[in-house]
């Protein structure tokens, strides 16, 4: 750990080693995967446990379980109300936290509720929103909604009232219009914030989802998902859960590259300033 | 440039013009005019008050008494026909836009894109920065970041350009282009320019009147003429004897103005 | 003085207002006051739960599922985030892994965690330090390796054994955002908890509100959310006082890191 960290922060990577650079990359990416899943494959094999089976097998159980008839009844479904959830929490974040963040009287004035809103533990909204609306779609998106927004709508606020007070004097004595102001200064400048808070609600809206489906559901990955461990189907199980995984991941990705959109002026700004 | 004020007319009159937070006096009583097409500098000690005079000027601030006028008319908000170079030339420009864009900020509602891309073009080149319009401002050096944000000051074609301590935070050599840079700028777009420095030598140098400042609670302790020659350049203008005269001539007045401070009893410490 | 009040009086003003709303709205009929009932009755069924030593029985059995997670998801985080953070090489190799571990819902993993350990705590302690983990091991990895270069050298070069290193140059700088992983750790460990309590119908203050639920008893369970809100806030103060106290030497409170 010596040595090699200083020499490696000042020469590019490969510089340091004799494999070529994209062969270095690649194994950097795939080399610890491959082991674990080589490794699990060979328990698998010589001691076979019956709650962990065979990669192979949960393969099989996959394609047979969600590919064909089940992604339309039970993975489209689920994953579309997780997305309309989404979308509709960052759209009412942003909008009445760009409000609340600009009239200081109505932040101090919500701010105490609003907080209290965000410390409750979404999934206790799970039980209540079932009370008061059901367990239909809209129920299932409300949940999401309400327990998502919170971060989203309150990083916000924070970030409308951070903006830099001379580049608020700058738009006002060239005067911008309020849709200008909003557009140009305000939303880039609390972007920050503001991806921040969606990366929370992300997790948040996925647990969700999973716990409204297996409560209070007739159909949906949730409701699957325990449906094979109540009858110890675990290949099938174990499918539901690498599909939950690759959901998650894909959301993650999804994110990342949103957050490289909005955000690279950002990453170069504060490598400009580390630097 | 033997025919610099066409019109005798002021572009901006400043009347009486106060200032105070609660007791505290800031301004007590500014009074001065600048012609259309006048480069008039004001200098002043820190502490002075300089940056609350022009945000009342840029109608950031609302005075408690006096008159600010533009052309004639009283200022109330922000005028249309005022732009403001800012210190914090890192703060006064978007980091989410490009240069470009951040030129093109104050445009984006008065001009059409054709005449706009044309504009922002012309402006570009005549601060030197014909090369960088697609970089961020973060990717450039600080004199470069003030540079785009007098090429969009420029670019909004004021009447009046404000310039509030515009090369407080750069270095030595950055500065003196930058000095040339306003003179040109000015020359070229004709433009009534209030620049805002604490530096004698800079004042001198740049303006055809120099407004000595008081410490607070400030008024105009001189209003001064350069009568230097039109055609200035940073080795044979600073070499000549009026030069030192003049700058002499400043130097004393504000360390007159300090001393005087010192006698008040009532005078504050400087505020920021 | 009169500065400081306004926010606050402000601030009471609104969840005064809140409060008349939803109690003229759960009276007038704008909403089904039997599933909304007013806050009259969530507040004293409120009052009557806290009465009964059942409710605090339960209370406490959430916070320990709750500290457990947090303490085994920390130590783990810190003991792998150092190791990992200060080897470069291991930090290459496992970053692939990680990003990809990392998003998986913690909610995904509920049905194994109940056929290993069944319906008991240890199953949602499963959840619970997964998703704390994550949290606390990221931060921790960016602390340790936000160690200034310069600094590091200086240290090197002035002969220092490696244990003082860590001790006086890579706890230092690693010391914020451990403090940062673990308030948001906190917050996460307590949503799992309830999750758990929840799906695996482990005791605690989501069981009692799915229980109250059941027995169509809706003023106990609107009066269960507000008690998790105000546990979720009292734990909050408590871990950002804490961490003011820790990071007391450190310049600044730092901004958030986004990750």
């Amino acid at each position: 750990m010596s040595a090699p960290a200083v020499t490696r922060r000042l020469l590019p990577a490969s510089a340091t080693r004799r494999l070529p650079r994209w062969l270095d990359g690649l194994l950097e990416a795939v080399g610890l995967p491959l082991v674990l899943l080589v490794l699990w494959a060979l328990s698998a094999l010589v001691a076979p446990n019956r709650y962990f089976p065979a990669p192979w097998r949960i393969a099989e159980a996959f394609v047979k379980t969600w590919v064909g008839e089940s992604f339309f009844v039970d993975v489209l479904p689920s994953i579309g109300r997780l997305l309309v959830g989404l979308a509709l929490a960052i759209v009412i974040g942003i909008a009445v936290g760009l409000l609340i963040g600009s009239v200081r009287w109505l932040r101090q004035f919500v701010e105490p509720v609003f907080e209290f809103f965000r410390a409750v533990p979404p999934p206790m909204l799970v039980p209540l929103l079932a009370i008061t609306l059901g367990i239909g779609d809209t129920a299932k998106i409300a949940v999401i909604v309400a327990g998502a927004v919170w971060p989203i709508l309150l990083n916000t606020v924070e970030g409308v009232r951070a903006v830099d007070a001379v580049q608020r004097e700058t738009a006002t004595s060239y005067q911008l219009s309020t849709v200008q102001r909003v557009v140009y200064l305000t939303l880039p400048s609390a972007a920050p914030q503001i991806m921040a808070g969606i990366r929370q609600s992300l997790s948040i809206a996925i647990i969700l989802m999973v716990i409204s489906e297996m409560t209070n559901s007739s159909s949906g990955l949730g409701l699957r998902i325990t449906f094979f461990q109540q009858n110890f189907q675990i290949p099938e199980m174990w499918s539901g859960i690498v599909l939950l995984g690759f959901i998650g991941i894909a959301l993650a990705l999804l994110f990342q590259i949103a957050e490289r959109l909005v955000l690279g002026w950002y990453r170069g700004l504060k490598e400009t300033e580390r630097a | 440039m033997p025919d610099q004020n066409p019109s005798p007319t002021a572009m901006l009159r400043v009347e009486g013009l106060q200032k105070s937070y609660g007791d505290f006096v800031a301004l007590q009583n500014i009074s001065f005019t600048a012609k259309q097409g006048e480069l008039v500098c004001i200098v002043g000690p820190s502490g002075a008050g300089k940056t609350t005079l022009l945000k009342c000027i840029a109608g950031l601030l609302a005075p408690s008494g006096g008159i600010v006028e533009l052309d004639g008319e009283a200022i109330t908000g922000p005028p249309k026909k005022m732009a403001v170079v800012f210190q914090e030339y890192g703060r006064s420009l978007m980091p989410w836009m490009t240069v470009r864009r951040n030129v093109e900020l104050p445009l984006l509602r008065t001009t059409p894109k054709a005449e706009r891309r044309h504009l922002v073009d012309t402006v570009l080149e005549s601060v030197g920065l014909s090369a960088a319009g697609d970089k961020y401002p973060w990717q450039l050096s600080g004199g470069m970041q003030q540079r785009v944000a007098i090429a969009r000051a420029v670019a909004y074609s004021p009447e009046v350009l404000i310039m509030d301590e515009p090369f407080a935070s750069v270095d030595a050599q950055t500065r003196a282009d930058l000095e040339d840079l306003v003179r040109y700028i000015w020359k070229k777009f004709g433009v009534t320019v209030l620049f805002v420095t604490h530096d004698i030598d800079e004042s001198v140098y740049l303006g055809q009147r120099v407004i000595v400042l008081s410490m607070t609670p400030t008024i105009v302790q001189e209003d001064l003429t350069i009568d230097l020659p039109e055609d200035r350049d940073q080795l044979n203008t600073r070499a000549l004897p009026r030069f030192t005269e003049l700058r002499t001539h400043v130097y004393e007045q504000i360390q007159r103005a300090k001393r005087d401070s010192e006698r008040r009893p009532d005078a504050e410490s400087p505020a920021a | 003085m009169r500065r400081r009040l306004r926010p606050v009086l402000l601030g009471l003003a609104g969840v005064v207002v809140f409060l008349a709303l939803w109690q003229l709205a759960a009276t007038v009929g704008w909403v089904n006051g039997k599933y909304v009932p007013p806050p009259t009755e969530v507040f004293a069924s409120l009052g009557r739960m806290m009465l009964d030593l059942h409710y605090w029985r339960t209370i406490g059995n959430t916070l320990t599922t709750w500290a457990i997670g947090l303490v085994i998801a920390g130590v783990a985080a810190l003991a792998l985030g150092t190791v990992i953070g200060l080897i470069p090489f291991l930090r290459r190799y496992t970053r692939s892994t990680v990003e990809f571990l990392r998003p998986i819902p913690s909610v995904a993993i509920i049905p194994l965690a109940i056929l290993m350990f069944g319906y008991d705590r240890e199953a949602s302690l499963v959840i619970v330090v997964f998703a704390t983990f994550w949290q606390i091991f990221i931060q921790v990895l960016y602390g340790v390796a936000d160690v200034d270069p310069v600094a590091r050298d200086t240290q090197r070069s002035f002969g220092l054994s490696a244990r003082s290193r860590f001790v006086h140059l890579v706890l230092p700088t690693a010391l914020p955002y451990i403090m940062t992983g673990i308030r948001l750790g906190a917050t996460v460990a307590l949503i799992l908890t309830v999750t758990g309590e929840l799906l695996i119908q482990v005791d605690g203050i989501g069981r009692l509100l799915t229980q109250r639920g059941t027995a169509a008893d809706y003023a106990g369970v609107y009066a269960l959310v507000v008690s998790a809100g105000l546990l979720a806030l009292v734990i909050n103060t408590l871990v950002r006082i804490i961490e003011r106290r820790v990071l007391a030497w450190h310049e600044s409170v730092r901004a958030e890191v986004v990750l």
